[in-house]
């Protein structure tokens, strides 16, 4: 069953239309590719997913429920978590406050002011379990900004995944890593399908194939091809297009 | 800003050690030169520099209109003295509530604005309350102010203190400045302070993280609103009166300076030590040459090139060094950025 529906998305920056009738389903456990060229649409797809743009026409439905047009936040409570392309980390914070103000529980205690965080081991042993399973475990009281780029990406998974979510959205994981981190990456992303839902936009195309369940190609603001890596790789469109030549 | 154990606490060292000390002062302010009074002046003025740097060091909120708020609550103080109750704690509670209402109104336009955009409203507005205290002659008294503000007495119930004397108003203002030490100190290190400190380092992220983030920074501004107020009504009673010159622009950017200075941006601490620098420095180097803010504007375009973090920050480096002389260098990742 579905767990996230996109259904007839439209979205128009002044006269531009950027996205025109984009329909996606993705069910509960699927890991969903999307590809395209620079300037395809995905990332404003991703972002009309996650809320900080409002969809001008259409439905995205959580577990059936009509989230499209609510707030960042309002979308974030409801169980969609996402993961930023240009590293949006929080770099005076070591990493283990990183992800401790990324958890449900710490989100609960927002305006707490009675108590400090500071000394609450509950917290700490939980955002330090989160750390771990993505291997940064040895690196809890390290800022974030002290962090090599690899273990900067492992923490921006980690942010996402501290929040409890449903859907893991992933904007360009592997962006900037070099081979080592891509695999490394692509282990840790491997580890968390079927225990999650992840939509994850990607450039690196052995990254996806070897590891989608689905993959869907936007350009022009439409959906152009979907289906599984090995019908992807069949597509006519996608081999003229050269995405596919990833061998 | 790293979780430490003394983040934990109640009443920290640093706490314990500064109440001390400032509660020597007055056996020894007029043995070095300075003016008894100015002791009261760095107390009050260092509870609206923490208030303030709710918004700009832990929120990264700039507020270049604040004089608004501390304004606020000097008249509130004045104005519910004479109309309510000639009460301190009454006065007392109207400067804060006072402030809180303008922190509100204030903040319900600009909550949803951030950086340049966030600045230039809190200048507007601060312009704006500025021009109705001159004004609004019947209430505030236009540019003659509100006169013959009582120092009251401190009634606690059981004893009454008089203020009127300068070292017993210290001692007071001193309590108060304790107590609201005490609070921010847990409301920056509580979960709410850690979303404050979130959204100053990214607010798209933290929306995100499903944290409403204009609720967030409207109560902080009402907050630091409330306590600027409560400072502004310390002040009216310290004065005497109530004027509008201290709600005027370059008043209101003498906070930022003084947070800036001390570095509030890197410390909790920082609005204190500025503020002391400030007042000791305008009572030292004024009392010599009446240019003395030529001599401290320099030191302030001099701290913002080569130390933008401010006292705090450049002390706080200077310990690290300490510390880490004799540890190894760290070692470089192998991890690094490519194509």
């Amino acid at each position: 069953m579905a767990l996230i529906e996109a259904d007839g998305i439209h979205v128009r920056f002044g006269d531009r239309v950027v996205l025109e009738e984009i329909n996606l389903s993705v069910n509960e456990g699927e890991l969903h590719g999307i590809m395209g060229p620079n300037g395809a649409g995905k990332t404003t797809f991703f972002n009309t997913l996650t809320g900080s743009v409002r969809p001008s026409r259409g439905r995205i439905r959580l577990d059936g429920s009509d989230i499209a047009g609510l707030d960042p936040h309002a979308i974030a409570r409801k169980g969609v978590a996402r993961s930023f392309q240009i590293m949006t980390l929080f770099n005076d914070f070591t990493a283990q406050e990183n992800v401790m103000v990324a958890l449900p529980a710490f989100r609960a205690r927002g305006f707490d002011v009675r108590r400090a965080v500071a000394g609450d081991t509950a917290l700490a042993d939980e955002a330090n379990a989160v750390l771990a399973s993505v291997g940064l475990g040895a690196k809890a009281a390290i800022s974030a900004k002290l962090l090599s780029y690899g273990e900067r990406r492992a923490l921006e998974i980690a942010v996402a995944l501290a929040q409890r979510p449903r859907v893991l959205c992933l904007d360009e994981p592997t962006s900037g890593l070099g081979t080592d981190g891509t695999l490394r990456l692509a282990d840790l992303i491997g580890a968390l399908k079927g225990k999650l839902t992840i939509v994850a936009v990607e450039h690196d195309m052995r990254f996806l194939f070897s590891l989608a369940d689905r993959i869907s190609v936007i350009h022009w603001g439409q959906v152009v091809a979907r289906g599984t890596p090995r019908e992807l790789q069949e597509n006519p469109w996608v081999k003229r297009s050269n995405l596919g030549s990833f061998g | 800003m790293t979780g430490t154990s003394s983040d934990a606490r109640l009443i920290t060292p640093t706490m314990l050690g500064t109440w001390l000390v400032l509660a020597t002062v007055p056996f020894w302010i007029s043995a070095v030169g300075l003016y008894p009074y100015i002791g009261v002046e760095i107390v009050i003025w260092s509870i609206y520099a923490l208030a303030f740097n709710l918004l700009l060091g832990t929120s990264g909120l700039p507020s270049f209109g604040h004089g608004a708020f501390f304004g606020v609550g000097a008249y509130a103080f004045g104005l519910t003295q004479f109309n309510i109750a000639a009460n301190i704690w009454v006065s007392l509670a109207g400067a804060l509530l006072a402030g809180a209402f303008a922190g509100l109104l204030v903040g319900l336009f600009i909550a949803h604005r951030r950086g340049i955009y966030f600045a230039l409203m809190t200048i507007a507005f601060g312009q704006i309350f500025w021009t109705i205290s001159v004004k609004w002659h019947s209430v505030t008294g236009g540019e003659d102010g509100l006169l013959n503000i009582a120092r009251l007495p401190v009634n606690l119930g059981v004893v009454s203190f008089d203020i009127t004397d300068n070292d017993a108003l210290y001692y007071f203002v001193l309590a108060v400045f304790a107590v609201v030490v005490v609070l921010l100190w847990r409301l920056v290190n509580s979960p709410y302070g850690r979303i404050l400190s979130a959204i100053r380092q990214s607010e798209v992220r933290t929306a995100h993280l499903g944290y409403n983030v204009w609720l967030y920074k409207l109560s902080v501004i009402v907050l630091s609103a409330a306590f600027s107020g409560f400072a502004g009504g310390l002040f009216a009673m310290a004065q005497r009166s109530a004027f509008p010159d201290v709600m005027n622009l370059a008043q209101s950017g003498l906070i930022v300076m003084m947070t800036l200075v001390g570095g509030g941006l890197v410390s909790f601490w920082g609005p204190v030590i500025g503020v002391i620098v400030f007042l000791i420095a305008r009572d030292v180097i004024g009392a010599a040459t009446n240019a003395w803010m030529l001599y401290f504007g320099t030191m302030f375009v001099l701290l913002v090139l080569f130390r933008p973090e401010g006292i705090a920050g450049a002390a706080k480096l200077i310990a690290e060094r300490w510390r880490n002389r004799s540890a190894t260098p760290a070692v470089l990742s192998s991890e690094t950025r490519s194509g």
